[in-house]
């Protein structure tokens, strides 16, 4: 056992950036959710944005364009969602699944032709100033340009959610639909808009893992960081800095036994494996009792169908 | 009760229609673990589908299913595609071992043939390629090349397959290189490109300088090339498109001969039940080329290992070697049997750590 070998500076800009993907996809989902809807998806979403992304990027050499185009594919994506289960009255749950096993064989179809090929480098965006702080600007400030875009998010969506109109609109909307829609709210639009923003998010965090994080596209590539995302909206009791908070032990759980192991301590790797999905689920039973469900903070109108006529 | 009785009459009918057309054709079906992008252990297998193809043109109809879990779903892939006519059906992963089994005990006309497996029935075969050998190969390079006398080791599952790997390639570096260190990360997958990546960089971050895979993306070498001064080999695939550097070298999983030996056989009625473990020798593991990035002496003394292994005139597991505990495993020249090769669950003297289970 050797843990000098473990630069925690290192380790922890480590868990940064493994973490961002799922983070971005969570929060997106946050949203989605906050406003009634359920989307399981997210998983399709994410690899049809690494896919969209990478294509993207090395087509025009630009990973910025390739995010852009990673969000728009995402979104894209959830809007067939949305059309399905917004105007189509389809079960969400059903639908989410369905997206998902398209979104995996979408992508495996547009990247036939990119695999094995390289992505154009990022560069890290050292903060000025910031970054030469001892100890703190190593971890904080030496990131990609996604790392502080995601953090910035999260701020920028617990502002909204909590401070403006908009926000309140969003989580009337998830809350109580028909009373949203009594008082002329365009319950369908706001989910559309809610469902779509989930999309983007979740485009930009696959695309992360095919530009960035591993960087490289391969078929399948997101191999289940969606369904943790969707882990941790429901660990986060549906609040973004919870949200933040989540995906950063979720990701960190992942990094530290790594980096554990290669030290060479001995470690129980299944039961960490495994500890993100335990957690999930003794949430979801929590939640699944009913005053759980209140306590959680779940929206109310979660899942449910809404028809202006019903 | 009824209703299933009906499905279950339908599905055996179908299943039966799918034979009866199948006399004509020869149906080959494959399992795969991974998607056929993975650019490594999944894609060879589907190379070897479709030299299957080439082979026999219209008198067969190949069908494969892609990222099947190991586990209970496999049966429920491999009972489909009985049903659905197939004649043989190649699964391509251990962990569908009793899956593969419980399937063909449903299905006694069936061919199956298991890769990298150990229990066989009248109607399965298991097949594996004597992967250590290139291991051998691998660890000569890593041992010569690295200088900070660190190797990382990516390992999926604790399996004896994968400890042969780390064991071999152990072996033969600290031959060459007396002060090197194997520090081994756990995956518990076969195909996670994201978490191989994170694995790649963990080792990286801690000084290693070679990085060894068993798992089954290009993503470790992705992450390598990012990190530079970093070098790995391809797995399973010859990951050419990351020569030179970081990927020295690759072992190459050559199966399309055997594919179409077997196809063959359920062709003529002469399959039988069979255990295949082919190394370099017969071509079932090839070692791909060693890039320029290698100096010159070191390739040669590689390739020199290579052709010894090929020949049969050197085996890898040659002793004196003792167990990580210290105790005797061979003598002085003795070479292991297939038996413990096949079962092997130690670490050789001189590895740190302990295997998980």
């Amino acid at each position: 056992m050797d843990l000098s070998s473990i630069n925690p500076l290192v380790l922890l800009a480590s868990i940064m950036v493994a973490s961002t993907p799922i983070l971005l996809a969570a929060l997106g989902e946050m949203v989605t959710e906050k406003s009634g809807v359920l989307n399981l998806g997210v998983e399709g979403m994410m690899i049809t944005g690494a896919v969209c992304g990478f294509v993207i990027a090395v087509e025009t050499g630009s990973p910025l364009l390739g995010f852009v185009g990673a969000a728009l594919g995402g979104a894209v994506l959830s809007l067939l969602f949305g059309l399905l289960t917004q105007y189509l009255l389809s079960n969400q749950v059903a639908s989410g699944l369905a997206l998902t096993l398209f979104g995996l064989g979408l992508s495996a179809l547009l990247g036939q032709k990119y695999i094995g090929i390289k992505a154009p480098p990022t560069t890290d965006f050292d903060v000025p100033l910031l970054a030469d702080i001892p100890v703190l600007g190593p971890i904080l400030f030496r990131h990609d340009m996604m790392v502080y875009f995601s953090i910035a998010l999260v701020a920028l969506v617990w502002a909204v959610l909590k401070f403006t109109r908009a926000g309140l609109i969003l989580r009337a909307v998830g809350e109580n639909h028909d009373a949203a829609h009594a008082l002329g709210y365009k319950v369908v639009r706001i989910r559309m808009a809610a469902i779509a923003f989930g999309g983007a998010l979740a485009g930009l965090g696959g695309a992360y893992i095919s530009l960035i994080r591993v960087p490289q596209w391969t078929e399948g590539m997101t191999a289940g960081a969606g369904w943790i995302a969707l882990a941790i909206v429901v660990f986060a009791s549906w609040r973004p800095w919870r949200v933040l908070l989540g995906a950063y032990l979720f990701g960190g759980v992942t990094v530290l036994q790594l980096n554990l192991q290669a030290a060479g301590v001995n470690i129980p790797v299944v039961y960490l494996s495994m500890l993100p999905y335990l957690v999930t689920i003794l949430v979801l039973v929590i939640m699944s009792a009913k005053r759980g469900r209140a306590a959680l903070g779940a929206p109310a109108a979660l899942g449910r169908i809404f028809h202006a006529s019903g | 009760m009824k209703f299933t009785s009906i499905l279950t009459g339908a599905a055996l009918a179908l299943g039966l229609a799918g034979a009866a057309l199948a006399q004509e054709k020869t149906k080959v079906g494959f399992i795969y673990v991974g998607p056929v992008g993975d650019g490594g252990w999944t894609f060879e297998h589907d190379q070897g589908r479709k030299a299957v193809e080439e082979a026999f043109g219209d008198k067969v109809e190949t069908v494969f299913q892609e990222s099947v879990p190991e586990g209970a779903d496999a049966e429920r892939a491999m009972t489909q595609m009985a049903l659905g006519g197939a004649n043989i059906i190649f699964a391509t992963s251990f962990g569908y071992m009793d899956p593969v089994l419980n399937v063909a005990a449903k299905f006694p006309n069936v061919k199956f043939e298991h890769a990298t497996g150990f229990k066989r029935a009248d109607n399965v075969s298991t097949y594996s390629a004597r992967f250590y050998e290139g291991r051998a190969v691998q660890g000569t390079i890593a041992g010569r090349m690295t200088k900070t006398n660190k190797i990382g080791y990516i390992a999926s599952f604790p399996i004896p397959e994968v400890i042969r790997g780390i064991n071999s390639a152990y072996i033969h570096a600290r031959k060459v290189n007396p002060d090197v260190e194997f520090s081994v990360v756990w995956v518990y997958t076969w195909f996670d490109p994201a978490k191989e990546a994170d694995a790649a960089n963990a080792l990286i971050e801690q000084g290693a300088d070679v990085i060894l895979q068993h798992t089954d993306s290009t993503a470790p070498q992705a992450a390598a090339e990012k990190a530079g001064n970093v070098i790995t080999f391809g797995q399973a695939s010859d990951m050419a498109e990351y020569a030179p550097l970081p990927r020295v070298s690759s072992i190459i999983d050559n199966w399309g001969p055997y594919y179409i030996a077997r196809v063959q056989a359920v062709m003529d009625g002469t399959w039988e039940s069979t255990d295949t473990w082919d190394g370099i020798g017969p071509g079932m593991v090839k070692i791909g080329e060693i890039s320029s990035a290698v100096p010159a002496d070191v390739k040669a003394e590689a390739e020199a290992l290579r052709d010894a292994i090929a020949a049969g005139e050197y085996h890898p597991f040659t002793g004196p070697l003792k167990k990580q505990d210290g105790s005797d495993w061979l003598a002085e020249g003795e070479t292991a049997d297939d038996g413990t090769l096949a079962g092997m669950n130690f670490y050789v003297e001189g590895l740190s750590g302990d295997i998980p289970n």
